[in-house]
């Protein structure tokens, strides 16, 4: 497919090409904002990069040829190796899933035909989230309403440098919002996030930084002190050591004075048993406040297409990923069909592990004969039964991905020549020949 | 390749044909006039069938955030509705929220051959014509919501030129990929997120000070300037609070004859009478209706069962999470743009209240006389799912049948109530205006809807049947620009419809004060925040139609 987008076409390997407005794939933000110059030495951020977009524009890829048991195949006979054993498999396990919509689609026309499961790498972080939603709901925000309305932050149990370098630079302390209420400087108050976090949360824009230091375990019983406090009634416990009751009434007077208060979490970072009861009492936070003023809450998962991967799974399937399709229609579980207990409880009979924008979601560890299609360089624990290197998507060839809110997704541009296959065409081709 | 539709009786009111018997002939697509000589590929007796155009909905929830948000949320809603896979389709779930899957192959089984979805915020376009791309079988389109979007609001709070709002308007439209423009609760899904729960036609949003009224005017005039076919499309003030009729009657009033849609009008037609404080105001919005001929509505029936309410009316759906069935809700405020919330619902024969707005949505049927100007719907999933449009036109089509279902819903709705009363039936002939001609009027589909030489070759052939709802569940043939896609009520081949957009003249200056808008508040470039033909193209596997606009004043 050629590379081309937006009338930009990358050559000749000595040409230097800044592309513009380019969307990162890298974490769930899908900051669009880059430029990315494309010279013959590979790619280099030259604006508004992060660590992790260096990280991912600037990585040499080596150039790697499809193989068989360890052997470089052409592309069509692995192809068809990679279908014979889906076709062969009684109950195939396409895991990773690190892939825009577009592969995702073409993922899942794979799983319906072969009669897989699908699941994706951090659908466990996905799931703290997914079991809040579909037990009470939730009342939430997005990154551009966030970013002009807040006046109150809360993190929860995340220091978002780490997984969302950017978001304290875009979205809590930009150089202009729309509103008055935030001309200001915003308050934010940090649960347990972490020695250091604090130093991070950075910017004009940000005022009083107030950070309640608990450990990640306790953040249930903070909350719920909290939202008792909130609520004016009796709470039983009380709040964890070194949490005093003076600073959770201070928590409580900002929350109600608060014209826009946004509580922020991102899901991969709750890991700790009980998370998922953290983001139900956040939510239930929101949903007290909403009753006399306005609040929401922002979740900044999405990394690794996860947002992609589970909303394309809903739209086409009706589920948010752990499913199956080995009746012929899909059937959801979300204990059954992760992927990860089955693979520990002796599962399946196959893995198909795709990963096409980290080198560090390979697959996890098992005896089950294994199919990887990924990017060269995919961390790999022992060599697959067949693998085949794709491009990634934003980089070597376009696509869509869902940011981390689930309302807004960017185009991606392919900013070099790809010397991989696109996922999309490799699955279609195995899909053709099951 | 030339296909004959040999003998049935044809109702196509958009070219004044009523159950007349003739033959049909497509080639490559397209209907053609007859020709006796020409030599005929494949004949189909429909001798004593029913033929109509393909069917067209004007207004359902098929495409967009708000829907996968509901998908998620609801995965009890598919257990129990799976759709296995079959050599020619993809497996996939119902039930009131389908999967985009199951809402193309339904469609297409029951003899609809277009979806619009009404409600595609500008912020995420994208998500929804992926949706869409994703819906097999049928044509579709979106309307783009502006009106709660703060670039409209400081605009209008700014008193800008009408002539950089027109272009705002049509720029938006081209970026979203939309066809039409939709208002949600004029300026009230921005005033909720600045705490106001409320807003009335001519309340003031505390920060910009704009009253709907203004924001209703605005847009309306707006579209009628710049050409675009479909009028403002209207989700009014205070959906679902007792009394809104009011608002209602003033709405139409205060459009001084510009051209409006009023959507899911049952929603909006309650009043206070009566020992519930609840009841219809059917018969007075009908009546000022009938008069205004400026105004068309859909209906927004609702049907006893579960489904999900989906909108992206924040600020009325925050009020209506009280009734949520099962208790859980989504409400969203979005990107400085719009907002949506999600509360499934279970409308209960019952329940008074539910039952009288049954009630109120079919007398808004029977009462609006002319049917060019109504149009039917559920406003799937809000009122039921669009799986249960046979029935409602049996509703419509069988007095006898809608008494014996009156008998069984809540006694004091029936008595509150004037249904009863009203013995009109529509025929085979309002039915074909309100399902296929006057929503493609209304929406500038040139050729559809219609089975005059020249349309596209979407073609519904049903056997008569008294039983109405069995009549209109299962379609003996299907076809979509003159493939045969079903037969009998099952698909035999999967086809992906076009996409209907309207692209209404605009200067391309207003991407100036957009640029700077976008890259001092926004956290997407203006660059990718345009949907572009691409995607949809070779992304979606899809195809564009650009409909005609008139000429911009």
């Amino acid at each position: 497919m050629p590379n081309q987008q937006h009338g930009i076409v990358a050559h000749a390997e000595t040409e230097k090409l800044n592309h513009e407005c380019v969307a990162c794939p890298f974490c769930g933000l899908h900051c669009d904002d880059l430029t990315i110059a494309t010279t013959g030495a590979g790619l280099i951020v030259t604006a508004n990069g992060c660590d992790r977009a260096k990280a991912g524009f600037e990585r040499n890829v080596p150039c790697a040829s499809p193989q068989i048991g360890g052997q470089d195949a052409p592309l069509e006979t692995a192809i068809g190796e990679a279908a014979r054993r889906l076709k062969a498999s009684r109950l195939p396990l396409i895991g990773g899933l690190g892939t825009d919509v577009e592969g995702m689609r073409a993922l899942l026309a794979m799983a319906d035909k072969a009669g897989a499961v699908v699941d994706h790498v951090l659908s466990t972080a996905l799931y703290r989230n997914t079991g809040v939603l579909q037990t009470k709901g939730w009342f939430m925000s997005t990154l551009t309403e966030t970013r002009n309305r807040a006046d109150l932050l809360i993190v929860v149990g995340s220091d978002l440098s780490k997984e969302h370098p950017r978001f304290y630079e875009r979205i809590a302390s930009p150089a202009d919002v729309m509103f008055e209420s935030t001309s200001g400087q915003r308050t934010v108050v940090l649960i347990g996030c972490g020695a250091g976090a604090a130093t991070k949360v950075t910017g004009e824009r940000i005022g009083k930084v107030l950070d309640v230091a608990c450990e990640p375990a306790d953040i249930p019983v903070l909350l719920g002190a909290l939202r008792a406090l909130l609520k004016g009634v009796p709470h039983a416990a009380p709040p964890p050591a070194g949490v005093s009751e003076a600073m959770l009434a201070e928590i409580a007077e900002l929350c109600r004075k608060a014209s826009y208060g946004v509580v922020v979490w991102a899901p991969q970072a709750l890991s700790f048993p009980g998370a998922d009861l953290a983001v139900q009492i956040i939510s239930d936070i929101v949903r007290d406040m909403n009753k006399t003023t306005r609040f929401a809450g922002l979740s900044l998962g999405g990394n690794d297409g996860v947002a992609s991967a589970a909303s394309v799974c809903s739209w086409q399937s009706g589920y948010p990923l752990r499913v199956s399709f080995a009746s012929g229609a899909p059937e959801y579980d979300p204990y059954r069909f992760d992927i990860a207990r089955m693979l520990a409880e002796g599962e399946g009979d196959l893995l198909v592990w795709v990963s096409t924008f980290t080198p560090d979601a390979g697959p996890p560890a098992t005896d089950l004969p294994t199919i990887v299609i990924g990017t060269p360089g995919l961390a790999l624990s022992r060599t697959p039964d067949v693998f085949i290197p794709v491009g990634t998507p934003g980089l070597d060839h376009g696509g869509r991905l869902v940011r981390c809110d689930g309302v807004v997704s960017l185009p991606l541009r392919g900013v070099r020549a790809g010397q991989h296959p696109r996922l999309i065409d490799v699955a279609a081709g195995i899909e053709a020949a099951l | 390749m030339l296909i004959k539709l040999k003998g049935g009786r044809v109702y196509d009111p958009a070219n004044g044909v009523d159950g007349e018997v003739r033959d049909i002939y497509v080639r490559d697509g397209r209907i053609v006039a007859a020709d006796q000589s020409a030599k005929v590929d494949a004949e189909y007796d429909v001798t004593g069938r029913v033929v109509m155009a393909g069917a067209i909905d004007p207004h359902t929830h098929i495409g967009g955030g708000k829907m996968t948000i509901a998908r998620m949320m609801l995965p009890e809603d598919h257990r129990g509705d799976e759709i296995h896979r079959t050599a020619l389709t993809r497996s996939a779930t119902g039930f009131a929220v389908p999967s985009t899957l199951a809402a193309g192959y339904r469609y297409a089984e029951m003899g609809y051959t277009a979806g619009f979805e009404p409600a595609m915020l500008p912020a995420n376009a994208r998500q929804a014509h992926m949706e869409m791309g994703d819906t097999p079988m049928i044509d579709k389109g979106a309307f783009v919501m502006l009106g709660s979007d703060d670039f409209l609001l400081r605009q209008m709070a700014a008193r800008q030129d009408f002539e950089a709002i027109k272009d705002y308007i049509a720029w938006t439209m081209h970026a979203a990929q939309a066809i039409a423009v939709k208002v949600v609760n004029p300026g009230g899904i921005s005033a909720f997120k600045f705490n106001q729960r409320k807003l009335d036609l001519d309340e003031s949003h505390a920060h910009y000070g704009v009253t709907p009224r203004d924001v209703l005017r605005t847009l309306s005039r707006g579209l009628k300037e710049l050409g675009v076919t479909h009028p403002l499309h209207v989700h009014g003030c205070n959906l679902g609070v007792p009394g809104n009729v009011s608002t209602t009657l003033d709405t139409i009033r205060a459009m001084e004859g510009l051209p409006v849609h009023l959507t899911h009008i049952q929603f909006h037609s309650y009043g206070t009478e009566g020992d519930q404080k609840f009841s219809s105001g059917a018969a007075q919005v009908a009546e000022l209706i009938n008069q205004h001929a400026n105004i068309s509505i859909d209906v927004g029936q609702i049907l006893f069962g579960q489904t999900c309410t989906a909108s992206g009316d924040s600020m009325r759906q925050y009020g209506n999470t009280k009734s949520a069935h099962p208790k859980k809700w989504v409400v969203m405020d979005i990107e400085c743009d719009a907002g949506c919330g999600v509360v499934p619902m279970k409308y209960k024969d019952k329940s008074f209240v539910n039952a009288l707005q049954w009630a109120i949505g079919l007398e808004i049927f029977l009462l609006v006389d002319d049917p060019w100007r109504v149009f039917l719907t559920t406003d799937h999933p809000n009122g039921a799912p669009f799986t249960t449009y046979p029935h409602l036109i049996r509703l419509l089509m069988d007095k006898g049948f809608r008494r014996d279902m009156m008998q069984k819903i809540h006694p004091d709705a029936q008595k509150a109530s004037i249904l009863a009363s009203l013995d009109r039936e529509y025929t085979l002939y309002d039915i074909a205006i309100m399902t296929r001609a006057g929503p493609a009027r209304s929406l500038g589909l040139a050729d559809r809807g219609h089975l005059a030489p020249g349309a596209w070759g979407d073609i519904t052939v049903y056997k008569d049947d008294a039983d109405r709802e069995r009549m209109f569940t299962t379609p003996e043939y299907v076809f979509k620009n003159g493939e045969l896609i079903v037969r009998d009520g099952r698909i035999v081949k999967v086809v992906q419809g076009a996409t209907h957009v309207a692209r209404p003249d605009y200067d391309r200056n207003i991407e100036k004060s957009l640029q700077s808008y976008f890259s001092k508040y926004h956290t997407v470039s203006l660059q990718n925040f345009k949907v572009h033909d691409d995607e949809i193209i070779e992304h979606d596997k899809g195809s564009i139609v650009v409909q005609p606009t008139g000429a911009r004043v």
